[in-house]
């Protein structure tokens, strides 16, 4: 019994530090969110004026441009999926990659072949092992994903889309496979279609007497189109960077929270069993006591 | 303007990733790819493409003048409201003048190699123009 009494000391000590571990990561996880969250509301103001300037130009010119035309029968599809760099956050990158392959059966029953762009070195780990093909893929910035990486994306994209239908590396559409931060409880994995581009004309339909005026383009109305769509889709883009990054600190602390709760009953019940084998060792030594002051004293007896 | 001394402009000065400046200004220059362009109060609308370069705004009742070097981006001008967006808005005073000098000798030597090295090349020079302007 005494052995096993150290035994079970060493496990409630080792689940302890354990436990430490997984309440820092929770703590840091929870400080870094609300930085995160200030960055998705700094970004916001620049969407909503490219999105007010987006259609303001559509409203008042032909949109035809090729990042806005359907090609007449799409064989190929680019998919982003945006995942995490670092493991310990729950489901978050696997739901992530369920979502993705379900969007690629779709894709594959419509009869379009996928190519696949990756960010995160979890999704990159998931097509290595399974020796899967990918175009592209960009780590390394999952937590906090800067401008500079979802101009690039963004980029890489628009020049896969914007190729001729034939070419090598040409894409007819462009979906995004990423997780949505609805509130620190509720994040989902989400898939949009990014390219070709669905001007949605007024999404927060403008109040009356703020109606969009007529502009004067300059140099001209298809240029100006020309320069503001690839901002628009990078900042689409940078836009779902943003929300992934969030959604991955929320999925990362809620895990080490049940990590943490989860240590704290393994030492309760390891506790219990320790004191349990303690008193035990107690018992059975007073009962070899009794047992031998009881013989000697029947020995005694028989002496008499 | 006696009688409407609170009206201005409204403006919005946003980058990719954070709003820059926001407030009240009274005049604003920028360069277009036409050309320089001035806005005052009551201003046609307009929406026009930005070349790197740099923005000056007249802050609103005072001698203050805003300058910050953009790397492109658009401006659009309607109802006495301004928005200038740019993935890149710096600050003339948060621009270091010899580091920005570096990096247009960089650029330079690349020019006839990449065609990416023209547009830093604008770039950096437009942050040395506003560098050099407020000093």
């Amino acid at each position: 019994m005494a052995v096993s009494l150290r035994e079970y000391r060493a496990r409630i000590k080792s689940t302890e530090s354990m436990k430490k571990i997984t309440r820092a990561m929770e703590l840091i996880a929870a400080s870094r969110i609300i930085k995160a969250q200030q960055k998705a509301a700094a970004a916001a103001p620049y969407a909503r004026e490219l999105t007010r300037a987006v259609s303001a130009v559509a409203t008042f010119s032909n949109v035809d441009h090729p990042l806005t035309r359907e090609q007449e029968n799409p064989k190929r599809a680019a998919v982003l999926i945006i995942t995490s760099d670092r493991g310990l956050a729950g489901a978050y990158s696997s739901s992530v990659l369920k979502e993705s392959e379900r969007l690629s059966e779709r894709l594959r029953a419509e009869g379009k072949e996928i190519d696949y762009f990756l960010a995160g070195r979890k999704a990159e780990a998931y097509f290595k092992f399974r020796s899967r093909a990918f175009v592209e893929s960009w780590t390394g910035f999952s937590d906090q994903p800067t401008y500079d990486k979802a101009a690039e994306i963004g980029s890489a994209l628009i020049t896969a889309f914007l190729k001729e239908q034939g070419e090598d590396g040409d894409v007819d559409e462009v979906h995004v496979v990423y997780t949505r931060f609805r509130s620190m409880l509720t994040q989902e994995p989400t898939a949009v279609r990014l390219l070709p581009l669905e001007v949605i004309e007024g999404t927060d339909a403008p109040d009356a007497d703020e109606l969009l005026p007529l502009y004067e383009f300059e140099p001209s109305a298809a240029q100006v189109l020309d320069g503001l769509l690839p901002q628009y889709v990078q900042s689409r883009i940078f836009y779902s960077l943003l929300q992934s990054a969030a959604s991955e600190l929320a999925a990362r602390q809620k895990a080490m929270k049940s990590a943490t709760d989860n240590a704290e009953e393994l030492i309760k019940k390891f506790t219990r069993i320790a004191n349990q084998a303690r008193q035990a060792g107690i018992t059975q030594e007073i009962s070899e006591i009794v047992g031998g002051v009881n013989a000697l004293a029947d020995a005694q007896a028989a002496n008499d | 303007m006696a009688e409407s001394t609170v009206e201005h402009l409204h403006v919005e000065l946003v980058a990719a990733d954070r709003t820059v400046w926001s407030g009240e200004a009274s005049m604003i220059i920028a360069r277009t790819l036409e050309g320089d362009i001035g806005v005052l109060r009551g201003h046609a609308p307009t929406l026009s493409l930005l070349s790197a370069s740099v923005v000056e705004i007249q802050i609103a009742d005072s001698d203050d003048l805003l300058v910050v070097a953009v790397d492109g981006g658009f401006l659009s001008v309607a109802n006495d409201r301004v928005s200038i967006l740019a993935e890149r808005v710096e600050r003339a005073e948060e621009i270091h003048l010899d580091q920005a000098r570096i990096e247009l000798e960089e650029a330079q030597r690349l020019l006839n190699s990449n065609n990416e090295a023209e547009q830093r090349v604008r770039h950096a020079e437009a942050r040395i123009r506003a560098a050099e302007k407020v000093s």
